[in-house]
């Protein structure tokens, strides 16, 4: 393995930078990329990952600052630690980039995600999927005489064991809107 | 409004081939003179000589473009020039806004074709902004590590009036940091200070930086000592007849600079990126050397070779506190080991390994080269090529002593560039001595352009090195495919003197070395496009080469056996 490096200009001097850049483990990271919000933004980034061939494993987008035409982007992405340096790198390059951050290193983030299942049964699966629902802290947001819709929140870990409990149960669907991430802390990502 | 925010970017030229979507720019064109309107042949003609332009001015180059196959056409020259970090504008026209997205008679959606190929694009949908979209286009193809934008006008947009956003006004965040790191700067000294084997490994960001970062590059290399290498992009930045150059490195590069380069135990990368046509194999790239990385574009650091010191910044900038730093504290190099390192170069460059033997009837490539090297090198010269052998034989015969001087496809590697790059380089330097070294094959894909060297009066010389092959493809099939030379041969050429006539230019073909100098002197003194049909040796090959997957210090020369030195991982690499 080659020697660890301390990067510059981190914005904190935790362990997290302690990473060998040109290892072949492979990491998960969640960046938050601040954009212009103009037309067309969204696929540059996504244009980005596809031509150059790195993953996406979630990707929410959504306008922050209506004023100031800012949208947010937050990515979960993985790969070596070389390729998430390209990737930020790559990222920030583009022309309405306005800053890339990744929460993974940037000290501590909370990460939640909302998903929608929909789960159809008679009888005791009915109750055992409200019982369920109630373990995990899902709202009923819609209900027939034969399915609910849950909404549940959380980090996708959580999502995937509400999903993995709810499959024998009956789920027939699901939507998840992907992660949203903030760093811990008063500080603002600008 | 289009011609007025061109006029205020102080553009006097541009290359353009009108249609339905862009009539109304065209009209304001015809009704002033302060821009000149270059008319090409074909669009992608029209983004090269842009290119052309900008390369040997330093200038932003433009180009306009009608919608639909006006803009495809315009594709392989903004991919050409992003990959080569070209500064240039394109305009393109579009359908009006309101048929946007109902597939119009020559509508494409330009900006998704060109996103990818481009710095950045836009389409402008209101007519207000529109001035300030061009000057704002203008500041991002120039800033930080230049390259290729373009603006995609409906055809309502250019037809209404608007307000003017003046130059001044333009708003915008895009900032790249020129300023270098100081402390890695002062590290870099250091590492300076204490080297046995340094090098110095310049590429394109030197002369896209400026001249001034060149004179900055001359003084450091003064200043130290230490060899100089270059890329292919990087040629001229420090002159060939300088001391300190040992040449070319890469694939097709000098022998003593890839074993420079292997050998070294300080790499100082220079506005450059490790490209594969220069590392080779990666892991054997370099072993021994602490490697140092200037460059402008915090993507191309650590992006395929892993650097002890990068140093993220404008190479002017970087270069100007490097001197500082190297001059204040009264640096000196580890001259007797330096010494040594130097014995060992002239060593190497005793290999002499671009040496060929010019005997018999059929001019050699590297001959016609030399020739035209001796009988051009006191002219105000520039010089364009087009891509393959005879792309690497100019590199390596002809001599830069200056940077802009030099307009090739490197990246990317585009067949057919060189016509239309001459044009635009010509266009700059009405008085200079312009040629193209081509080969027939790629002087073919865009030959049309002849016209419009006639029809501007433009003396571009097309010196064509004609083997009749593919020369470049046929040595790879030659080394690696069995010389199985499958579609790599040029059959049905035309007689490329009457072609030259048929356009109304002077045509000249020569075969034999002893009328070669006769033959070149005629070219060169004759006032007007010329089109050269040198015939040349057919099999010759380009050596030195590093064949794919091989290190550096495992190059082949000119008459080394060439059995089974690429193996089957090498072979599936370009």
């Amino acid at each position: 393995m080659p020697p660890l490096k301390i990067k510059k200009g981190a914005s904190s001097h935790s362990a997290y930078n302690l990473r060998p850049t040109f290892s072949e483990v492979i990491e998960r990271h969640t960046l938050a990329v601040v954009v212009e919000n103009e037309p067309g933004v969204l696929a540059r980034v996504i244009g980005l990952f596809a031509g150059r061939g790195y993953n996406i494993e979630s990707l929410t987008v959504a306008e922050i600052d209506h004023e100031g035409h800012r949208s947010r982007i937050t990515i979960v992405t993985t790969g070596t630690p070389q390729a998430i340096e390209q990737i930020k790198a790559q990222l920030g390059r583009i022309v309405s980039v306005y800053k890339v951050h990744d929460l993974t290193v940037e000290g501590a983030s909370v990460e939640r995600e909302l998903a929608l299942f929909k789960v159809a049964g008679k009888g005791d699966s009915r109750v055992e999927a409200l019982r369920l629902a109630d373990i995990f802290r899902a709202n009923v947001v819609d209900s027939t005489l034969e399915s609910f819709v849950f909404e549940i929140t959380g980090t996708p870990e959580k999502i995937d064991a509400f999903a993995e409990l709810m499959r024998p149960i009956g789920l027939v669907e699901m939507a998840r809107t992907g992660v949203a991430a903030l760093g811990r802390g008063v500080a603002e990502l600008m | 409004m289009v011609v007025q925010a061109l006029k205020d970017q102080g553009v006097d030229v541009i290359f353009g081939y009108p249609g339905g979507a862009v009539l109304p720019i065209y009209d304001e064109i015809f009704q002033q003179n302060e821009i000149r309107h270059v008319l090409v042949r074909h669009e992608q003609g029209a983004v090269h000589a842009a290119e052309g332009y900008a390369r040997s001015t330093g200038k932003p180059g433009v180009a306009l473009v009608t919608s639909g196959p006006g803009a495809t056409n315009a594709v392989t020259g903004l991919t050409d020039a992003l990959m080569d970090s070209i500064p240039i504008i394109v305009l393109t026209g579009q359908v009006p806004t309101f048929m946007i997205g109902s597939d119009a008679f020559q509508e494409a959606d330009t900006v998704g074709i060109t996103r990818p190929c481009t710095k950045h694009n836009w389409l402008v949908k209101e007519t207000d902004k529109l001035a300030g979209v061009i000057h704002e286009a203008f500041h991002v193809a120039m800033s930080g590590r230049p390259g290729p934008v373009l603006i995609d006008i409906p055809k309502d947009v250019q037809f209404a009036t608007g307000a003017y956003t003046e130059k001044a006004k333009r708003k915008s965040h895009y900032a790249p940091q020129v300023k270098g790191d100081i402390d890695s700067i002062t590290e870099l000294a250091r590492a300076m200070e204490k080297a046995k084997r340094p090098v110095f490994y310049t590429g394109g960001g030197v002369i896209n930086s400026g001249t001034a970062a060149s004179q900055l590059l001359r003084e450091l290399v003064e200043a130290t000592g230490f060899p100089i290498t270059s890329t292919l992009m990087g040629l001229g930045a420090y002159p060939a007849s300088g001391d300190k150059w040992l040449g070319m490195l890469g694939m097709h590069g000098l022998y003593e600079a890839n074993m420079a380069m292997h050998d070294c135990d300080l790499m100082i990368n220079i506005g450059a990126r490790f490209d594969d046509r220069i590392t080779g194999r990666i892991d054997a790239f370099s072993p021994k050397s602490t490697k140092a990385h200037i460059d402008i574009d915090a993507s191309s650091i650590n992006k395929v070779i892993r650097v002890d010191i990068p140093i993220l910044g404008d190479v002017a900038h970087v270069l100007e506190d490097l001197l500082k730093v190297w001059k204040s504290n009264g640096r000196k190099t580890n001259a007797e080991a330096v010494g040594k390192w130097w014995d060992q170069i002239k060593e190497w460059q005793a290999v002499d390994c671009l040496k060929f033997k010019q005997t018999g009837k059929v001019i050699k490539p590297q001959y016609a080269l030399s020739r035209l090297e001796a009988l051009t090198k006191d002219h105000d010269r520039y010089i364009c090529t087009e891509v393959g052998q005879h792309q690497m034989w100019a590199a390596q015969y002809l001599n830069f002593e200056d940077p802009n001087r030099w307009m090739t496809s490197g990246g990317l590697g585009t067949m057919g560039y060189g016509h239309p790059a001459s044009i635009g380089a010509q266009m700059a330097h009405p008085e200079a001595l312009v040629i193209n070294v081509a080969g027939e094959a790629s002087w073919l894909m865009n030959m049309q352009e002849l016209g419009t060297s006639m029809q501007y009066g433009l003396p571009v010389k097309q010196f064509i090195l004609n083997n009749e092959r593919l020369g470049m493809v046929r040595q790879w099939q030659e080394l690696l495919h069995g010389e199985r030379y499958s579609s790599s041969w040029s059959e049905s050429l035309p007689d490329f003197v009457k072609l030259a006539e048929a356009f109304g230019a002077k045509g000249i073909q020569c075969h034999d070395p002893a009328d070669l100098d006769d033959a070149i002197m005629e070219m060169l003194n004759h006032d007007g496009p010329v089109v050269f049909d040198c015939l040349v040796e057919k099999h010759e090959n380009c050596y030195p080469m590093i064949p794919s997957g091989k290190a550096h210090n495992e190059m082949l020369m000119g008459d080394a056996s060439t059995a089974g030195v690429i193996d089957a991982k090498g072979s599936v690499l370009v």
